[in-house]
């Protein structure tokens, strides 16, 4: 049997050694399988740490290349056409900021009342089982709820676009460049204006990050101390007005936190988005109107054709994204962390 | 909740000098709702189809089910606050408006998912009835073959070989790094933890992106099936690690302790505490691990390249893979071929589900010995 041998220098032979209270230097000697397994485990860890900063590294090196071949002009361009070696990503970044807001806005709400609806609300036995629902719908693949709203979605979508083009398209966000009051607007010339728009797809990426922002913000909610709750609730407090005063505060380190979470799940989401979008390289505010561009839809679509600089170009805009990513999670899980007070009962 | 205190022991006991037996007490029933309330929902939801159906669309310009549904649901709102409003004070009015309001995203959401689940499963059934849609693969076949042609087992095939690798390199080595992480510590340990999570945010597509650049185009290999595990696994790595370390740092430290204390080492702590401790929580992590990995289709899109025939070899030549198969046939825009593509997303759909299911008894197996 193997053991740590802690070993201890042995008691010198002088009396006077019981007198100082001095803590004995322990020497550790580890057995000889308690050696291989953390070196073992150092090496794998180690080698890990190594592929995991490679990547990061390898992203931030082709940046040199692009910048170099394309200038500051990589910025500030909104054009991709490789074909004429005019490449730039001003359009993309504002097409993936706004794609990842609307789902935010559309699934901040829903994620919101569905976490209160799931710890204050439900019943006591149906709490597991909405749960369970939640984090069941955070495996569905992107490509399920992709499909989904391109096919089943997009007809009803298009019809809710038109209408809110329609009637508030003097709001620039609503505006859509088509002739909205065509009378048979389903078969007007400008019909395709109102489908692959960025608030289309924006539908497929909120059913995407929704699980992740109510099972963020549940958590929390659910850590919200019940003497509280049921103090609120003794004074006379109807459920809504405990909600207002005990959980919500308690859980507004989760609510923020989850919702940036989602914003990072949101930025990076691409086959969802591919397969709504048609793809179009401009910088325009109208989200309703047909043809947006984000950073993981340029990837998908892009790489094929592309030479050595524009792969490049490709790596530079792909890390763009990880580095938009990295600083909304970092922050999520700043505040996360501050919201949850106590650690984990010591047995 | 925890705040009830059980009464001490000594006064729930029957004293055995005096025999009588304590009254039965009777759990008073606690619902809140009384004829009133439930005759003014109804008296609501009744109202407010009636006059948005007459409204919307015997009076009003409008038409289309969603719009329909929003109308239905702000004047439902008002009506069934106006009619609280007639005999119960201004609070319970906004708690029954702000209910009525919270009950309805998770339905909204959950109307969603079964709408998705629904309506993928319905429209891949024409293809999904036929037995060769399993057995069969694409090649040869054309977009409007009919159904008894052609099938996606070439696309099952190579999810379950790109995943299986993907798994065999990711696992093993997220799981090491968790313990290291959590186990053996230290200032490399933090390193470690930081770069780890910090990868967690790598967007799977650039990591596909990143094994295209590197395997492909640099080092000249074909896309391939073995391309696209590394991609899936680079995609994994962070997330398996991560989701395991957050389960090992639960372990109570007092186990530990214990375990030291009784002269055990630290392989031995790990082999034999920790990791016993920890494995229904990671087996749950590293199973949704895989289904999140069985789901993705961006980095197969850049690394596998779609073959409609069986590939069985994950070195050479391009491998379908479920995602991508619902992909490519979706692109080619024949009504056939999306159909074909329904019924694939509803076998990755079952796929998922089992994974989740598989999860869960995972997790629940070792609570109940």
């Amino acid at each position: 049997m193997s053991r740590a041998a802690v070993s201890t220098p042995a008691p010198s032979s002088d009396d006077d050694w019981a007198d100082d209270d001095l803590p004995r230097s322990l020497a550790v000697r580890y057995s000889l399988q308690d050696r291989v397994f953390l070196h073992v485990v150092r090496v794998l860890a180690f080698t890990v740490l190594a592929i995991t900063s490679g990547i990061g590294i390898f992203l931030g090196a082709q940046s040199v290349p692009t910048l170099r071949h394309y200038g500051l002009s990589f910025f500030t361009e909104y054009r991709w056409l490789p074909s004429q070696d005019i490449v730039g990503i001003a359009a993309v970044v504002l097409g993936t900021l706004q794609v990842a807001v609307i789902a935010l806005l559309l699934a901040f709400p829903l994620s919101l009342l569905t976490a209160l609806f799931i710890t204050d609300w439900a019943p006591a036995w149906a709490r597991p089982l909405l749960v369970r629902m939640v984090d069941l719908m955070a495996a569905v693949p992107g490509i399920v709820f992709g499909l989904w709203v391109l096919i089943v979605i997009q007809p009803h979508a298009t019809e809710v676009t038109h209408w809110i083009s329609k009637y508030f398209g003097w709001i620039p966000f609503f505006h859509v460049r088509t002739d909205v009051d065509y009378p048979i607007w389903t078969q007007a010339p400008g019909y395709p204006s109102y489908a692959g728009s960025a608030a289309i797809a924006a539908l497929a990426v909120a059913m995407m990050i929704f699980p992740m922002a109510t099972s963020v913000m549940r958590e929390v909610f659910a850590e919200a101390p019940a003497g509280e709750k049921e103090a609120a609730l003794a004074l006379g407090a109807t459920r809504w007005s405990m909600v207002r005063t005990v959980v919500l505060p308690f859980g507004r380190g989760g609510i923020i936190g989850g919702t940036m979470l989602a914003l990072g799940r949101a930025l990076g989401e691409t086959i969802s988005v591919v397969m709504v979008i048609s793809q179009a390289f401009e910088i325009k505010p109208y989200v309703l109107e047909s043809g947006t561009a984000t950073i993981s839809a340029l990837i998908a679509s892009g790489f094929k054709e592309a030479s050595p600089a524009q792969l490049s170009a490709l790596l530079t805009a792909g890390f763009l994204l990880f580095v938009m990513t990295l600083v909304v999670n970092s922050l999520a899980a700043v505040v996360v962390a501050r919201s949850r007070g106590g650690g984990v009962t010591e047995l | 909740m925890s705040t009830v205190t059980a009464p001490p022991r000594h006064l729930a006991e029957p004293d055995p000098a005096e025999p009588i037996a304590p009254p039965v007490e009777t759990l008073r029933q606690a619902g809140h709702r009384t004829r009133e309330d439930v005759l003014s929902l109804l008296g609501a939801v009744v109202g407010s189809v009636a006059t948005t159906w007459l409204l919307y669309t015997r009076i009003l310009p409008f038409s289309g089910a969603v719009g329909f549904t929003v109308c239905w649901y702000a004047v439902f709102v008002a009506f069934y606050a106006a009619l609280t409003a007639l005999t119960q004070p201004r609070r319970i009015v906004v708690d029954r408006v702000v209910t009525a309001v919270v009950m309805a995203a998770p339905a909204l959401i959950g109307l969603a998912l079964l709408s998705t689940v629904v309506s993928t499963v319905w429209k891949g059934l024409p293809a999904l009835t036929h037995l060769n849609f399993f057995t069969d693969d694409m090649a040869g076949v054309r977009a409007e073959d009919p159904f008894s042609m052609g099938g996606i087992a070439h696309a099952i095939l190579g999810t379950v070989i790109e995943v299986c690798i993907a798994v065999a390199i990711a696992m093993p080595l997220g799981l090491a790094t968790a313990v290291y992480i959590s186990e053996v510590g230290g200032r490399g340990a933090v390193l470690v933890r930081t770069v780890v999570e910090a990868m967690t945010a790598l967007p799977s597509i650039v990591a596909g992106l990143f094994i295209y650049s590197i395997w492909i185009v640099n080092l000249g290999m074909e896309t391939s099936g073995l391309a696209a595990s590394l991609a899936l696994a680079v995609m994994a790595l962070p997330i398996m690690a991560r989701a395991s370390e957050v389960v090992l740092r639960v372990v109570p430290n007092g186990l530990r302790e214990a375990s030291y204390a009784l002269g055990a080492g630290r392989w031995q702590t790990v082999w034999k505490v920790v990791l016993p401790t920890a494995r229904p929580g990671l087996a749950t992590a590293l199973i949704l691990g895989v289904a999140r990995a069985v789901g993705e289709t961006s980095p197969l899109l850049l690394t596998s390249g779609a073959s409609t025939f069986f590939n069985a070899d994950p070195l050479h030549d391009p491998m379908n893979s479920l995602p991508l198969f619902v992909y490519s046939a979706v692109t080619t825009g024949s009504p056939q071929m999306e159909q074909r593509a329904y019924a694939g997303a509803a076998v990755l759909l079952v796929v998922v589900l089992s994974l989740f299911l598989l999860a869960r008894v995972a997790a629940r197996g070792r609570k109940n010995r």
